[in-house]
Parts: structure tokens; sequence; C-alpha cells
């Protein structure tokens, strides 16, 4: 019998825990080429994750009534039994910052470990939406710039006026973000020098563009009437930022904070399938190399294999326990589908990926982790194996028939078929209206329309008219919102006058 | 190589401002649900805090979103018997996105509404907002235990267990300066042209006056003393009066054959409300409980509100026992006395009169508050008619209301405790 274990009991202490990260650190840096940020690992009492909870996560966080809300639904869940707390947190900064309870036994705390210090942050310094999107070296100090901020306009404008701002951005949120342009990191130092200059020259360029002395007749003969803007804006809390006529120079810089948190989670939002399965697989993969190499015994591989065998778990759709398609489920079988394709592919693999059956699994994992996101991911490798073992099938719904069709089930008609609308499903673009500003009134009125872009007919929900409240309190003037068929019909308005709200 | 931390120790209640911010935000809805609570719930019960249910089309934060209709396509896991084309008919009540979404909840609570915690004094708190203790500074001060000592600054009397050590050297330090500082300049400076000498080789007159002079700077600064008597400070304590922390609470009651089980419970919802509340602003409180017909009688809390009795109905009794416990036990100088009557409304007519005297000389000078309520949808009774009188007259100390059922109890006593504002 091998006397190497770590551990034996299922009492975690600050030297066990030490062990069991240089272990695992070893095995993910050495065996598997994990590349890692430095970790920081943070041990938390429960209440403690519950804060953490409460303002998403993040280590400092502004103030505001929402995550009051979220922090008093999650106390009730818990303190009823309701909900478990989830293990672990982790923040993608740079060290990477992990949260572990308190409460977890030895074996979970060497699971989170490898789970989120060698798992997530690998996948967050490693792909590329994370690289181009977000800045781990300063978003710490950017929150902390920002809840300052905050904290002294509630100071000065007083708690309501900013939190009535707040709401109103946050409404706006998931449309706080420039989808195909890549934005440039900025470090919160300079962040915050630029902030005063930045405040007064955007006061300025907006009184120039709503310039009330009387210009030269000749020019504006010669001129026609140029539309504003230009092109169609896809990023409202950045349209509303640079060019809405009435808010303040503080404002506008809570408009910001808000967009570039939205920028910090826009990456997470659409890699949740391949984070949390690119984190399990690799807690998965350690432990069992743990394992093999005789450092844990066989209690900690029967804890450690029930707590995975539950996050994994996908409930079919007719159970009562079905909540949609579980990321964790469908991300780890994924990722330990691509191994099997790459180490013992069958004929069918070969067929459909030749280029990945039978290459190294390390480097193609490495490689799928750096270059995709959940959309592209799936569309590009998700097997016929999968399908099968998931019993996948789509439906379409469509509200001029009254039956929901069965548009492909796993059978070899039905695979491509299954995996582009299942592809779809994880794409932000579809999922969510496309609302862009169309133009301005600036000759008139100065009044804001928006476009709907439909797809699929879709129309947009009742409490839009909630949404252009929100709109409005930003823009100040009358806001319009038109549903646009793709042939470019109206197919519905909806407008906000002023003193309306 | 990571590092490991221990933030157990952390600040705990980092959430506590979001919280606060949203309790004040959804305050009206709160104070709502606490309205409710009370009708509601068992009395015992009523200290106890809360779950709040608040709608949550009331909090929720929008968001653009896809209503129904037009065309989606959705996948699901764990199919077992569709094939390619299968036709399924559309569940009732949803073109929405298809099985799976919407259940209903088995929790008991449905899912539309928010549910959330509040402690036991946070419920107190929404319970009695806005409301207050009427003639509260009658607070008598007696007795050697009601005083307090606080600091009060620092004196140059005291007992030598007193003394402040800090101000006293701080004191004797600035003395010492004051008397010695230019002698020590000199002293310096004599010093420095001694040591000058030395190497010039001066006369014997120059070094020898400066030799005298410096043995008298040493005298004068020997005899500056380190600590002098009017340099000791003493800490400074006074003691303070307090307030009387006692109250008593009288309940009164018919018990007489026109009271039914009902009115009986809604008016032990009103004296737990005032027990309440009053708990809220005495450290101890006492409770006299008097029921009566025709004879008054003192009684425990089982027998007042449960045991049943008949017979005619004579206020006055009752009035009189209350002043005679009153003067016997409880000195208006040393308690606060709070009285709180309910009953249908039926006295025995001759005897309004009695009940007009026994209020007006016996309880009225020497209670905080007395309040009375009628419970009843009959049209007012003699006993009404006597204390409009009496509200007239005694208007800061005397309140009557109506009340028909139990849903009317908290509006009620609203009513009665209002804040009202000072006019001066």
């Amino acid at each position: 019998m091998n006397k190497n274990y770590l551990s034996t009991s299922s009492e975690w202490t600050f030297e066990t825990i030490e062990a069991y990260d240089r272990e695992i650190a070893r095995i993910a840096r050495d065996k598997f080429r994990l590349d890692t940020y430095p970790n920081q690992i943070e041990i938390i009492r429960s209440d403690q994750m519950m804060d953490a909870y409460a303002s998403i996560g993040m280590p400092v966080f502004y103030n505001h009534w929402s995550y009051g809300k979220h922090f008093v639904n999650v106390e009730q869940n818990y303190s009823r039994g309701r909900m478990g707390l989830a293990y672990e947190i982790v923040i993608n900064s740079n060290p990477c910052i992990a949260y572990l309870m308190e409460e977890n036994t030895l074996t979970m705390q060497a699971l989170v470990i490898a789970h989120a210090c060698y798992g997530h942050n690998s996948f967050f310094k490693g792909n590329y939406l994370f690289r181009s999107w977000t800045d781990a070296e300063a978003i710490v100090d950017y929150l902390l710039f920002a809840k300052n901020y905050i904290a002294q306009c509630e100071e000065r404008y007083g708690v309501q006026a900013v939190e009535l701002l707040l709401d109103s951005c946050h409404a706006l949120m998931n449309y706080g973000v420039d989808r195909y342009k890549r934005p440039v990191p900025v470090s919160a130092a300079a962040e915050a020098l630029r902030q005063q200059e930045r405040e007064q020259y955007i006061q300025q360029h907006i009184n120039d563009l709503w310039r009330t002395l009387p210009r030269k007749a000749q020019v504006d003969e010669t001129i026609e009437i140029q539309k504003f803007p230009a092109e169609s804006q896809e990023n409202l809390l950045y349209f509303i930022e640079k060019n809405a006529p009435l808010l303040e120079g503080w404002q506008r810089e809570i408009v910001r904070i808000v967009r570039k948190v939205a920028q910090y989670f826009y990456p997470q939002r659409q890699t949740q399938v391949m984070n949390e399965g690119w984190a399990t697989f690799w807690h998965y993969t350690i432990l069992n190399e743990l394992y093999d190499e005789g450092l844990v015994n066989e209690g900690f591989m029967m804890e450690f294999l029930t707590s995975h065998t539950n996050v994994v778990m996908q409930p079919d759709f007719d159970s009562r326990y079905y909540s949609g398609i579980n990321p964790y489920a469908l991300g780890f079988a994924m990722m330990k589908d691509i191994r099997r394709i790459c180490e013992n592919p069958t004929d069918e693999d070969k067929r459909w990926f030749p280029d990945i059956a039978g290459s190294d699994w390390i480097s193609t994992l490495d490689y799928v982790m750096r270059n995709y996101r959940d959309e592209s991911f799936i569309l590009q490798f998700m097997s016929p194996q999968i399908m099968r073992d998931f019993h996948f099938f789509a439906l379409q719904d469509d509200d001029r028939r009254n039956v929901i069709d069965v548009t492909a089930i796993h059978n070899d008609e039905g695979y491509r078929l299954l995996r582009e609308t299942l592809s779809q499903q994880y794409n932000l673009s579809s999922q969510e209206p496309d609302i862009q500003v169309e133009s301005v009134n600036i000759r008139g009125d100065r009044s804001l329309t928006l476009y709907h872009h439909m797809h699929n007919r879709r129309p947009l929900s009742n409490d839009c008219y909630e949404m252009l409240r929100h709109v409005h309190r930003l823009w100040g003037y009358d806001v319009h919102l038109h549903s646009v068929e793709t042939d470019g019909r109206r197919v519905r308005s909806y407008h906000l006058q002023e003193g309306r709200e | 190589m990571a590092y490991v931390v221990d933030r157990r120790l952390n600040s705990k209640n980092k959430s506590l401002v979001n919280r606060q911010r949203f309790l004040k935000r959804y305050h009206e809805q709160i104070r709502e649900a606490v309205s409710d609570a009370v009708s509601r719930r068992n009395i015992t019960d009523m200290q106890r805090g809360d779950s709040i249910t608040i709608p949550k089309r009331d909090i929720s934060e929008p968001v653009f979103r896809h209503g129904q209709g037009g065309q989606r396509e959705i996948v699901h896991p764990g199919n077992k018997e569709f094939i390619q084309g299968d036709r399924i008919q559309r569940p009732p009540g949803g073109g929405g996105g298809g099985s799976g979404s919407g259940e209903a909840s088995d929790a008991g609570e449905g899912v539309d509404d928010f549910v959330f915690q509040i402690s036991q004094s946070e419920f107190l708190e929404y319970l009695f907002e806005d409301l207050a203790l009427p003639n509260m500074v009658k607070r008598q001060l007696v007795g050697s235990e009601s005083f307090e000592t606080h600091r009060a600054g620092f004196s140059e009397v005291g007992s030598p267990n007193q003394i402040n050590i800090v101000r006293t050297m701080r004191s004797a330090q600035a003395r010492r300066i004051a008397l010695s500082g230019k002698a020590r300049r000199r002293r310096r400076e004599v010093l420095a042209e001694l040591d000058k000498q030395d190497e010039e080789e001066p006369t014997d007159e120059d070094r020898l006056a400066l030799e005298e002079e410096l043995s008298r700077l040493n005298f004068r600064l020997n005899t500056v003393p380190f600590l002098d008597d009017f340099d000791l400070k003493y800490n400074l304590h006074v003691r303070v009066p307090k307030p009387s922390p006692k109250a008593v609470m009288f309940c009164v009651m018919d018990v007489s054959g026109s009271m039914t089980q009902d009115i009986k419970e809604t008016a032990k919802r009103f004296f737990f409300l005032l027990y309440l509340f009053l708990q809220k602003n005495y450290e101890h409180i006492e409770v006299v409980f008097i029921r009566h017909h025709t004879q008054a009688q003192e009684v425990d809390e089982e027998t007042f509100f449960y045991s049943r009795e008949t017979g005619g109905t004579v206020v006055s009794s009752a009035l009189t026992l209350m002043a005679d416990i009153i003067e016997e036990r409880y000195s208006p100088n040393e308690w606060n006395i709070y009285g709180a009557q309910a009953s249908d409304g039926d006295n025995w007519q001759e005897d309004n009169q009695r009940c007009h005297k026994a209020l007006v000389d016996g309880i009225l000078p020497n209670v905080q508050y007395f309040t009375y309520i009628e419970i009843g949808d009959r049209d007012p009774q003699g006993l009404w008619h006597l204390y409009q009188h009496l509200e007239a007259d005694y208007s800061d100390r005397f309140a009557i209301q109506r009340v028909r059922d139990n849903s009317e109890i908290y509006p009620v006593f609203r009513e009665l405790f209002k804040k009202t504002m000072v006019v001066e």
C-alpha cells in the first residue's frame, strides 16, 4: 500500500491545502501544459460567500439596491436550505482570485483548486475573448475606482439621483458592449487621470453638436441634411455617453463605468459552456492523475466523484428538475469527447473531424480553448456521439402554426441541423433582441430613434415601455422604437414622449 | 505557486448597505406586507421576524427581451420517442419556449413573488413606524438606582484614584517650560561661553562672573519642582438622573355575556400590539389584567382572555379597581402608566356618572395615556357618548376609537398612536 497520501482526513488545514495546490500545480503545468495567472486562494465564511454572490462575485463593487435584492434572495434561499452555495467563486484578474468556503471538506477544496485555480484560470488567460475584452491586470483597480467615484457622486448629488441613473444604465447593460470593435485596455490609474479631461471635453463636444448659434445660410444650402449617427450604433450606452444632450459630466462617467463592467462580463456570457466544461474537464483529469500517482486514496476519489457527478448531471426535458441544458454537463462531455476523438477515433469521428482525429489531445484542447466561444465551439466540435448521448432533439415553435414541429433528432439526417440549432441557442445576438440607434433628429425635437431588427419575427416583450422609460431618462428627449422586419417593414412602433415619465 | 489567504476574519456584512437600500426602496411594499402579517398572524407569534412577500413584477429589473410569438427553435436533451417530422400539440397556455419552462413551484409560494426575511427588530420597526407614545416626557426621576455616571471632563480637585496621569504630566511639563525656559537658555549660553574661554585663556574676572551666574542659574532651575500641586488633574464624573424605564399597562376588558369570543380575540390583538409597542420604549413592563362584569377583579392572563362569565355590566367597578391598584402599587411618580380598555360598549345606564368620576378623579390625572376601543358594528353605545365628552377635555391623554373586526385593529392602533406634530 502506498504511504504517500497527501491526506487521509477530510478536515482541511492550511498546510494540506498548500500541499494539494503544490501537487495540482505540478501536474497542471508539467503534465498538461496549462498556462495560468498566479493564484491567490482566499478562504472565506459562508456569509462572505453570500456577499460575494450579491456583488456579482467581485471583491469590491459599488453600492446599488439591486445587489441588496440579490443578497436577501440568496440569504433567504440558503437559510431555508433551498439552495447550496457554490463551492467557489473565481475572478478573472491577475493574480487570479479564488474564494474557497471554509465549510468545504479537504476533498472539495482540492476539487475547487483544480477547477478554479487551474481550470478557469487558464481559460481566462488563454481564451481569445478574455484576452481581447478584459484586462485582468486592471480590473480590481478599476472597480475600486468605480466604487469610490460612485460613492463621491452619491455624496455630491444625492443617493437618489445616482440610483435612478444606475437603474437606467443597468437596464441597458447588455447594450453597452461593442460586439465587433475590440477595446483598448487602459490601466486604472490612467483611467482616473483621463476622467477629468474627458468630462470637460465631452461636455464641449456635445454643446457643439447642438450649437444654437445661427449658421451661415450658404453653408446650410450646400450641405445635405446628414443623418446622425452616420451608421447605426449597436452600443447604446456608448452612444448615450458620448451624445446624450442633457447628461452632466459625472453622469456620463457613471454610464461609462457601467459600460466597462458590462464589457468585462461580456466574454463570460459567451463562454459559459466552454469555460465550465474546460474547468470541469481539468478538475476531473487532474484529480484522477493524483489518484494514478498514488497521492490520494479511494475515499478521496469516492467523495470527489460524488460531487463531480452531481455537477455534470443533465436532467431530461420532461424531468421536474429540468431547467435547460446544464453548461457543466455539456461542456464537460464535449471536452472529454474531443480527447476521445484525439486518442481513440472511430470511423465516424474520422469522417466528421478529419483534422483532429488522432492528433495530440493536449494541444488540440488547448487550441480549442484559445480560439472558440460557445457558439462556434458547438458548431465546430459537437460530435454525433454527444448528440446521441444527450438524446438531443430540436423543436420549432412557430406562432403561425398550431403545432410544434420536431425538426431534427439524433440521427444521420438530423445531426447537422441539430448542431446548428443548438449553436444558435448560444449566440447572444440571436438570443437578445437586436436593438440599435438608428438616428437622432438633430434639427428638430432631438428625439432618438431606435430600431429593433427582428429575427424570425420575434417581437419585443410587453415591458419594453418600461425600458423606453430608462432610455428616455438617459437621453432626456422623446424616444421612438420601431420593430423592423428584415425587409425594412415597420411592424410595431413604440414612442415615449417627454413629460410622460 | 499559489498564495493561500485566510479572509475569514474580514468584516462581515459587506452587503449591509445594499440590503438597506433595497429595504428603503421597497419601503411601502414592505410596510404593507407587515400590516398584512399583523392581521393574519397569531398574536403570540407577533414577536418573530417575518417573511416579506413582494410581487415580483414590482421589483423586476427590466431588460429588452423577446416576447412571445414569432418563430423560435430550441434544442432539448432526453429524447425518448420523437422522430423527425413529429408534430406536438402546443401545451396549453404557452406559445412560449416549449416544455420545461415556467413550471409552478411547489414551495407554497407562487413563483411570482419575491420572498425574503426581515428580523424581529426590523419587523417591529416597520410595525410601529411613525408611531409615538404620547406624554413620554413625564418620566419621573426617582431612587438611587436610576442614576447614571457620566464622564464630565476634568477637575482640579478629586481623590487620588481619579488622577488623570496624562493631563497631569502635560500640565506639569507646560509649567516647567514656562518657569524655567529663560534660565535654561541663559545657562546654555553661559556654558558655551565657558567652553570658549577654556580655549582662549580669558581673564579670571570674566570667568568668575560667569561661574557665579552659572551656579545662580543652576539653583534657580533646581527650585522648579517636577510636579506641583496645581499640576494635578482629576477625572470628573457626574451623576445624571435617569428617566424611569418602568411602565405598567392596564388591560381592562368587559367579560359580560354580550362579549363573544370573537370580540375578545380582537381585544387581545389590541392589547398585544400595545404591549409590544411599550416594550420597544421601556425596559421593564408590568401588565395588570382587570376584567369586569358587574364586579371587577384582577386576574392572570389566561383567565382574562379565556374564562367565560355572564351577567350585567358595571364599568365603573373596573375603573375604580384600576385607580385603587395605581394608588396601592404603582405610584405615578415612579411608573409610566398606560391604560387600555376594550368593550362592546354596553354599560348599565346609571353607572355612567360613576365611570366619569372614577376616570376624572382616579385615573386620568395619573396616566400617560388611556385608550378605549369599542368593538362591534352596532351603533355607539352609552359608554361611547360618555367618553366622547372626556376625549374633548383630555385630548392629550385620552383617546377612543371604534373597531369592527380584526383587520381594523392595526389601522386603529396606528390612529391612536399616530405621531402628532407638536404645534407651538
